[in-house]
């Protein structure tokens, strides 16, 4: 119980040194509620359907993030071919980015495109019926009805 | 043959979808045929890879020859078999009943509708036999994105209502992949037993318990678990009987088998109910869903709208049986998975039949429908009486589970749930039965000769009696299906 207060009061310093030190995840969490707050409070659909992508890519973002390593590259194998001796062959994973996570991403980014044209094509179909992509007067003219 | 079953079991239905879409553009009525051979061809798979996981036990696949912990590998245990064989059944008869509804529906829209049909299928069996959480998220946005084009080609409001679904669902599935990338931060692994090896020494670890948070808010909100419900009953109320018949059986039936495979396989139950201590709370969650599903389902004039929420509350049957703890209260919950499908589909056969035949699906349009059309509600009363837990129907089997459980782990709170739920069943379907039989037919269609029978055609009533006759004959044979598959379904140190 002694140690409690100093965990949960940070000195400002400590704080921001924290902040600083994992900056990809507070940028994710940051661009993630951005769109969370978009998706509930926005009135417009298609503001919505924008909020609901910004969310998407904080998580793109989150997952390229964690593949990275400080003083890496890219996870292309330097002189693989031709040099067949032990030493060199041996790869030193610190070395290269992890490459794993980016590739995870290609397909969340398909479903992403994905998702947004079947949004909008559905935006578009509100739209020919109510002539309008505001919530409020949407559910004003199926309530007249 | 028998070894690729479960290849076969998703590459059927995918590689059958390309041909209807084919089809769809160069002779529209081969697309029915070829929608059921794929399906048989699955169920027929499903039934197979089931035997097989009773003779010989867990059947591990890996897709390509590759290793598990890089390619990605299938695992078919008694789980997922069973609900491997629910999903090709619920589906098939489905397709078989809906085609004259659809024909009815949007004759120009064949092609599509079947191509988007059988791939919402694929996409759920893949959920249901993959063993890899990154593979898990792709098929779910799958089986997600063909479902919103299905239930978006219902009434003048399913575009609305879809949309709103798909913002939901969109935010569900990013927390499910966000939970993953937690879980593959502090594992390396994205195999669901590789981490499952790894995550032990790991349990005090804040980011697993992020990432079981996140992963289980995820599949809630994919499952419309009670306070994360709006977006269901609009989206299946005002979509065509077709979609509804296929996607309110089964998808929150899969988010829950999604759900336990999570706590079951990935986390072991050992972290989820010895080492957080949260599944108190999750009873009480699962017992207020029960209670709000029921009363909003009370507050309805909709027939449609009405099952819906009947939905809502079941899914609070299912939650709370998992988080009880014991096995009474899980294999309650397994059951429940097999046979709320069953019911879920037979009710929303009904009101497939009944579209079609009276073009609507409020109160009103039921007046003195079952002299017009007895044998649909003949199934809609066996319906009734399964989901209200009266005994030879097999609800009453799950819900003794269920019940029995709550009282072993001292949770009264979810027994009375269970209890009140019941209760309003009976009145909810009571007032339906009412207005049915006893109010005189209105004139909607303008013709005198309305006392007459009028029955829906042969293909609709086929699949809605199989469904019925199931109801009863699972309710009968519950204790073989509990003995010989949901007994090794549940984990063994669980008691």
């Amino acid at each position: 119980m002694r140690y409690a207060p100093c965990v949960l009061i940070l000195p400002m310093s400590d704080l921001i040194t924290h902040i600083v030190a994992n900056y990809n995840y507070w940028i994710y969490i940051t661009l993630m509620m951005i769109g969370l707050y978009a998706i509930i409070a926005k009135n417009n659909l298609v503001k919505k359907i924008v909020g609901m992508n910004i969310f998407q890519t904080a998580i793109i973002l989150f997952y390229i993030s964690i593949g990275a390593k400080k003083g890496a590259t890219i996870p292309i194998i330097e002189h693989a071919h031709g040099d067949h001796g032990a030493g060199s062959s041996a790869v030193h994973a610190i070395e290269y980015i992890n490459p794993l996570p980016h590739v995870l991403m290609l397909t969340a980014i398909v479903v992403a495109v994905a998702t947004l044209g079947v949004a909008l094509a559905l935006a578009l179909k509100v739209y020919q019926q109510y002539n309008s992509l505001e919530e409020d007067e949407i559910l004003d003219q199926i309530r007249e009805k | 043959m028998s070894s690729q079953y479960p290849a076969l079991l998703v590459a059927t239905p995918l590689l059958a979808a390309l041909f209807i879409s084919i089809a769809g553009w160069v002779y529209k009525k081969l697309c029915f045929p070829i929608a059921v051979v794929a399906l048989s061809v699955a169920t027929y798979a499903s039934i197979g890879l089931l035997l097989r996981v009773l003779n010989e036990g867990v059947v591990h696949y890996r897709l390509g020859g590759w290793e598990p912990p890089w390619g990605i590998a299938y695992y078919v245990d008694h789980l997922n078999g069973l609900v491997l064989v629910v999903v090709c059944v619920v589906a098939l008869l489905n397709l078989i009943g809906a085609k004259k509804s659809i024909d009815q529906d949007f004759p120009d829209k064949i092609g599509p509708f079947y191509t988007l049909y059988i791939l919402m299928v694929t996409g759920l069996l893949g959920i249901v036999i993959t063993g890899d959480a990154f593979n898990l998220y792709v098929l779910l946005e799958i089986a997600a994105l063909t479902g919103y084009g299905l239930l978006a080609m219902g009434d003048k409001r399913a575009a609305l209502s879809t949309l709103n679904y798909l913002y939901m669902g969109t935010i569900g599935a990013c927390f499910y992949l966000l939970g993953v990338g937690y879980l593959y931060i502090v594992t390396g692994s994205l195999n669901m037993a590789d981490i499952a090896r790894i995550l032990p020494p790991l349990y005090e670890s804040k980011a697993v318990l992020a990432a079981f948070i996140i992963c289980m808010v995820g599949v809630w909100l994919k499952m419309a678990f009670f306070p994360l419900h709006a977006w269901l009953p609009n989206a299946y109320t005002h979509a065509p009987s077709a979609s509804s018949g296929l996607i309110a059986p089964l998808v929150t039936k899969v988010m829950i088998y999604v759900m336990i495979r999570l706590i079951f396989t990935v986390f072991t139950p050992e972290y989820a109910f010895n080492t957080l201590a949260l599944s108190n709370a999750f009873v009480w969650l699962a017992a207020i869903a029960i209670v709000m599903g029921a009363l909003f389902a009370l507050a309805e004039r909709n027939l449609k709208k009405m099952f819906s929420y009947i939905i809502i509350s079941e899914v609070g049957y299912m939650v709370g049986g998992i988080w009880l703890g014991n096995r009474a209260g899980m294999t309650g919950a397994v059951l429940h998975i097999l046979n709320d499908a069953l019911m879920t589909l037979c009710l929303f056969l009904v009101a497939s039949n009944i579209v079609y035949k009276i073009q609507g699906h409020s109160f009103d349009d039921l007046k003195g429908i079952f002299r017009k059309m007895p044998v649909t509600m003949g199934a809609l009363v066996v319906g009734a009486l399964s989901i209200i837990g009266v005994p030879p129907t097999c609800g009453f089997f799950s819900k003794w589970y269920l019940i029995s459980g709550a009282v072993q782990a001292g949770q009264y709170g979810f027994v009375a749930a269970l209890l009140f739920s019941s209760l309003v069943n009976v009145v909810l379907f009571f007032r339906v039965l009412e207005i049915a039989f006893f109010e005189p037919f209105g004139d909607h269609d303008g013709h005198g000769h309305t006392e007459s029978i009028d029955e829906a055609p042969l293909s609709m009533l086929v699949p809605l009696l199989i469904v019925a006759l199931g109801l009863v004959i699972v309710g009968v044979y519950t204790g073989d299906i509990v003995n010989l598959v949901i007994q090794f379904a549940i984990p063994r140190e669980i008691l």
